[in-house]
């Protein structure tokens, strides 16, 4: 390391909505030696709780937001250097840093998030979040049920800074058109109009819960437009769900009845915040939000049991596979690995439940990443 | 006159009706078995009658505080009526209205009113309804010389006219306002109020079924094809006090009797319909003994039907809550 | 999703519900503004400008301007809400149901019981209430009250654009009579707000603060104010629970109930005048039911008895804000029962 190079590592922005956040408490203290993606500090917005991975590699000189301080994101949080740089270059650093921000700030200068749009896809509206270019065949997420593509909130930003990522929101989910039949079939169709629309011939695909199921059938049905499938605790390898959460999902409608709902998907139940259960509560209230629901969940897991299971087809699909789930998942129970193609990667998150991509992003994020660029060869 | 043999027999059996149903009030209401306030419309039976015969149920009217006669000509069962006013459950409101409230929204019968002067705006708003759905419908407004005074009324005349509606002001002047004569309360006249709003009017005879028909015929084509509103005057008397139990001794001694006597509409329509033979007394006589049978039965069913139950104390406040 | 105002989340709310059902419509006094004259057709579009755009998507068969005659127009939008239309009718301030009322509480609110369960009367009627507008005695009011007092009559008063278009739409789609109350101090107010139509349920309070130590119900614009001294007290280490019910009628006792058992202290936040307003009616309630969980006694912030005043600076002092507020329930914490002698 270059003496007297000074890193700033700043207030991070998960999801659309953040523009503030508190570092909840420092994971490495000052003087510690710290590599890139080490967890330096977990921090914490209205809607949830994550460890911030190091972007650089040095040594932790000073922490400084103090804990439960609130900094709008941008705002300096620490400062990595070499041991070797003086305090007084630090200080000045810090210094400098805040003056620029505050110049900054006060000219309403930040950094334009993308936003999502809302696409013309064979006459029905679907949003989605189109970031990132390089390149290759692009990332393609598709979500779970009930879900949206802030699902991929800690996960669409990092991966997109190498490739194009499109996080698609499914009927009857997000800012999409809310009419559906509910079934496999049509969300897969659909999930390709819109790649069709998009003019995207190929895609590595990433299916969460009922998405892992979606990119399933895609795989055997267009078996051409995917370069590989990663599934995050897919559905549509097993036989059942957990009907506390779908019927649950549907039937909550207050804060009071939602939250023991939702603590069913995370292995700490602590994360569901009150932020989270009320942006759901607000998609629940949406015209034709719950008849989707109610469709997705009369078509897929009526009582409890999956409609599809694809265990015995899943060898028919050439594109290469990683599955990852939680150890803790209490939605859909985790197939047995031995049951599938040995030819399969099986990665089991020990500290996740249902939601992998948010409870373990960091571990998530490395082996989509790996994965990809060892399919790309 | 147009009128067939059958709507002949219809509008003598609707003021019979009427008639019947009031005098035996006036009767039962001195046992002092029906309770509330009772407003008896004995002696204004043509005006209902002319009018409502041209409606149908696509057609509204609000009424009154005097809304008995209103609802029969409009349709409203008799029975459920006469159990209404003694606070029964299966009268036409539950018991939950009485007869200052009675009603019958699917007849288009959008009430009597307690509020002198309530039913003209109500009224604007069904037409309004009948125009924008384009129904087709008419809307009537029954109301009174005390009510031609309320500051609604008259809103309502220039709300008529100035949305083109298709409503008929029915001003259904029985000379007095509770206990006041309407030669002190009203100031200018009736038909020149509606002509100041540019509404056409006309000055009705109301102890004469066919004068009060044809006008409100005229009337009411001229709402159905669009041309606006109406206005009729028609002038006529009630047999009874305001309430009963009013002495009226606001009134000449005689002055009732003298009217009842003279000018009832029921005994004109009968000189006129057989003098010109189109019905004979014994069909009118028939009709007197079915109504006479009809209110018999009504007050008898009333006497002895069930009274509302703790629980409807609390039903009917909303739709949802 | 994107940032609106409440004027915009209110007029997207009446536009949504006028192009799924035809029988919605508007009424009001210059609810289009122009009607008769050379100018524009849509000149003011609302007083304030609410309902702007609306006679050029629907034209005027279906956003009637009206004379200056609110007995008139009231009373027809009740007996066209009685007879098959879902009127919308805009009575531009509650102070003016002054000339009006008889054909809301007397007409409208009744129907459904005078006639036995066989009256339904889809009414919505709109008006802006509340002071710090400097519009003094006769445009300030807060009268809901009142109409909270009226069996047959649903009361909502939302408190943000968030919930400004949700309950709107909910008004509207409702079966029932709705007074809804629009603070015209909110109308540039701007919050995320979805772009789809979305209802809120009536009779829910929402929750916007948690907390352990202090409930604060707060009416309609009052709920921002909780929230700032809310925010406030949290910094000194004292959590509190701000309750909006959204709607006054029906009221949501049970949440209001279950945070008062859960911190024992109560302040009510309502910006109507302090004799038979929403707060001595929730401490009423809440000394009927939870008196047995109160640490001390309910304090009650609001306004002095007197028409609200012209000039700023009294006008200032009149309306409650969030350092009274604070005070408040700064108080309830410091409240010590004194022993018997």
């Amino acid at each position: 390391m270059i003496t007297g190079e000074i890193k700033a590592i700043t207030m991070p922005k998960f999801g659309l909505a953040m523009t503030e956040g508190k570092v909840a408490a420092w994971m490495k203290s000052v003087g510690a030696e710290i590599n890139v993606g080490d967890d330096i500090a977990d921090i914490e917005t209205t809607k949830i709780t994550n460890a911030y991975e190091s972007p650089v590699k040095g040594v932790l000189r000073r922490q400084v937001a103090q804990e439960q301080e609130e900094l709008p994101v941008g705002a300096l949080i620490a400062v990595v250097a070499d041991k070797e740089t003086t305090d007084a270059e630090i200080d000045q650093f810090i210094e400098r840093f805040q003056a620029e921000f505050s110049s900054d700030q006060a000219a309403g200068e930040t950094i334009a998030a993308p936003e999502p749009k809302a696409i013309d896809v064979g006459g029905r509206k679907i949003r989605i979040l189109d970031t990132g270019e390089g390149e290759g065949a692009p990332i393609v997420f598709v979500h779970g049920f009930g879900g949206d593509l802030n699902n991929w909130m800690f996960n669409q930003p990092p991966l997109a800074e190498k490739r194009r990522t499109i996080a698609i929101d499914l009927p009857g989910h997000g800012g999409s058109a809310k009419e559906t039949s509910g079934d496999l079939t049509s969300l897969a169709a659909t999930v390709v109009e819109t790649l069709e629309t998009l003019g995207i011939g190929q895609a590595h695909f990433i299916g969460h819960s009922l998405g892992g199921a979606i990119v399933l059938a895609l795989a055997l049905e267009k078996p051409a437009l995917a370069a590989s499938l990663t599934l995050l605790a897919p559905a549509g390898l097993g036989d059942t769900v957990n009907r506390n959460y779908t019927e649950g999902f549907i039937a909550a409608d207050r804060r009071k009845t939602l939250k023991p709902v939702l603590e069913l998907l995370f292995a700490d139940p602590s994360l569901v915040s009150n932020d989270m259960i009320d942006d759901l509560i607000k998609f629940k209230r949406l015209d034709g939000a719950i008849n989707a629901m109610q469709a997705i969940e009369q078509a897929n897991f009526k009582e409890g049991k999956q409609s599809t299971n694809f265990a015995s087809r899943i060898g028919e699909i050439k594109a290469p596979i990683t599955i990852i789930w939680g150890r803790q998942d209490q939605v859909v129970p985790m197939t047995d690995p031995a049951q599938l193609p040995q030819t399969l990667a099986f990665h089991i998150l020990e500290k996740s439940g249902h939601m992998p991509q948010m409870e373990q992003s960091a571990e998530v994020n490395g082996l989509i990443d790996t994965f990809i660029a060892k399919v790309n060869g | 006159m147009q009128l067939s043999r059958e709507d002949l027999l219809t509008a003598y059996r609707t003021m019979r009706t009427i008639r019947d149903f009031e005098e035996r009030l006036h009767i039962e209401f001195a046992t002092g078995e029906i309770p509330g306030f009772v407003h008896l419309y004995s002696g204004e039976e043509a005006s209902a009658a002319g009018i409502c015969m041209h409606l149908t149920e696509r057609d509204h009217i609000a009424s009154t505080h005097r809304g008995h006669g209103h609802c029969i000509a409009k349709g409203v069962d008799v029975m459920a009526m006469m159990s209404e006013i003694y606070g029964r459950k299966d009268g036409v409101c539950g018991g939950k209205g009485g007869s200052m409230h009675i009603a019958e929204i699917a007849k288009g019968m959008l009430g009597a009113n307690g509020i002198v002067g309530g039913g003209p705006p109500l009224i604007c708003g069904a037409a309004l309804t009948a125009k924008t759905l384009k129904t087709g419908g008419v809307a009537i407004a029954f109301y009174g010389d005390g009510a031609s005074n309320q500051g609604t009324t008259l809103e309502s005349l220039n709300l008529a006219k100035i949305w083109n509606l298709p409503v008929i002001f029915v001003c259904e002047d029985n000379g007095y306002a509770e206990a006041t004569s309407s030669s002190y309360s009203v100031g200018g006249t009736q038909t020149k109020r509606a002509e100041g709003f540019g509404i056409p009017s006309v000055e009705v005879d109301g102890h004469d079924f066919f004068a009060v028909y044809d006008a409100a015929r005229e009337a009411i084509q001229r709402a159905r094809a669009g041309g606006g509103p109406s206005m009729l005057h028609v002038k006529t008397y009630r047999y009874y006090g305001h309430f009963e139990g009013d002495a009226t001794t606001y009134r000449e001694p005689g002055e009732a009797e003298k009217v009842r006597k003279e000018r009832d509409c029921l005994v004109g329509f009968r000189g006129k319909v057989t003098e010109a033979a189109l019905l004979e007394n014994k069909d009118l006589d028939a009709v007197d003994a079915e109504i006479a049978d009809l209110i018999e039965r009504a007050v008898k069913h009333a006497k002895a039907a069930p009274l509302p139950t703790e629980e409807d104390l609390l039903t009917d406040v909303y739709v949802s809550y | 999703m994107s940032k609106k105002s409440y004027r915009q989340a209110i007029n997207e709310a009446i536009a949504s519900e006028m192009r799924r059902d035809p029988t919605v419509i508007v009424m009001g006094e210059d609810v289009a503004g122009g009607a008769g004259t050379k100018g524009q057709q849509d000149a003011w579009g609302g007083v304030l400008g609410v309902t702007k755009g609306l006679i050029t998507e629907f034209g005027p068969e279906r956003v009637l301007d009206t004379p200056l005659s609110e007995a008139g127009y009231i009373g027809a939008a009740a007996g066209a809400a009685a007879t098959g239309l879902r009127p919308v009718a805009e009575l531009m301030f509650i102070d003016f149901m002054g000339v009006c009322f008889d054909q809301i509480f007397n007409q409208a609110a009744k129907f459904r019981y005078m006639f036995g369960g066989k009256a339904v009367t889809p009414l919505v009627i709109r008006a802006m209430y509340g002071a710090g507008f400097r519009a003094a005695s006769q445009h300030s009011q807060c009268l809901y009250p009142l109409f909270t007092h009226i069996p047959g009559l649903k009361v909502v008063i939302p408190s943000s654009p968030y919930e400004v278009k949700g309950l709107l739409i909910q008004s509207i789609r409702d079966n029932d009579p709705v007074i809804f109350f629009e603070n015209k101090v909110m109308y540039d107010d701007i919050e995320e707000v979805p772009d789809e139509p979305y209802t809120i349920p009536f009779g829910e309070a929402n929750l916007t603060r948690e907390g352990d130590d202090v409930t604060i119900v707060a009416i309609g614009r009052m709920v921002k104010m909780a929230n700032e001294a809310a925010d406030r007290l949290e910094k000194q280490g004292i959590t509190c629970n701000v309750i909006d019910p959204r709607t006054t009628s029906p009221m949501d006792f049970d949440t209001i109930l279950d945070c008062v058992a859960d911190t024992g202290r109560l302040v009510i936040v309502d910006e109507a005048s302090p004799r038979c307003n929403m707060a001595t009616d929730i401490s009423a309630v809440v000394a009927q039911e939870a008196f047995g969980a109160l640490k001390a006694p309910i304090k009650m912030v609001c306004p002095p008895h007197t028409p609200v005043p012209f000039a700023p600076n009294l006008e200032d002092l009149f309306v409650p804000n969030a350092d009274r507020i604070e005070k408040a329930a700064k108080a309830l914490m410091n409240y010590q029962i004194k022993e018997p002698a």
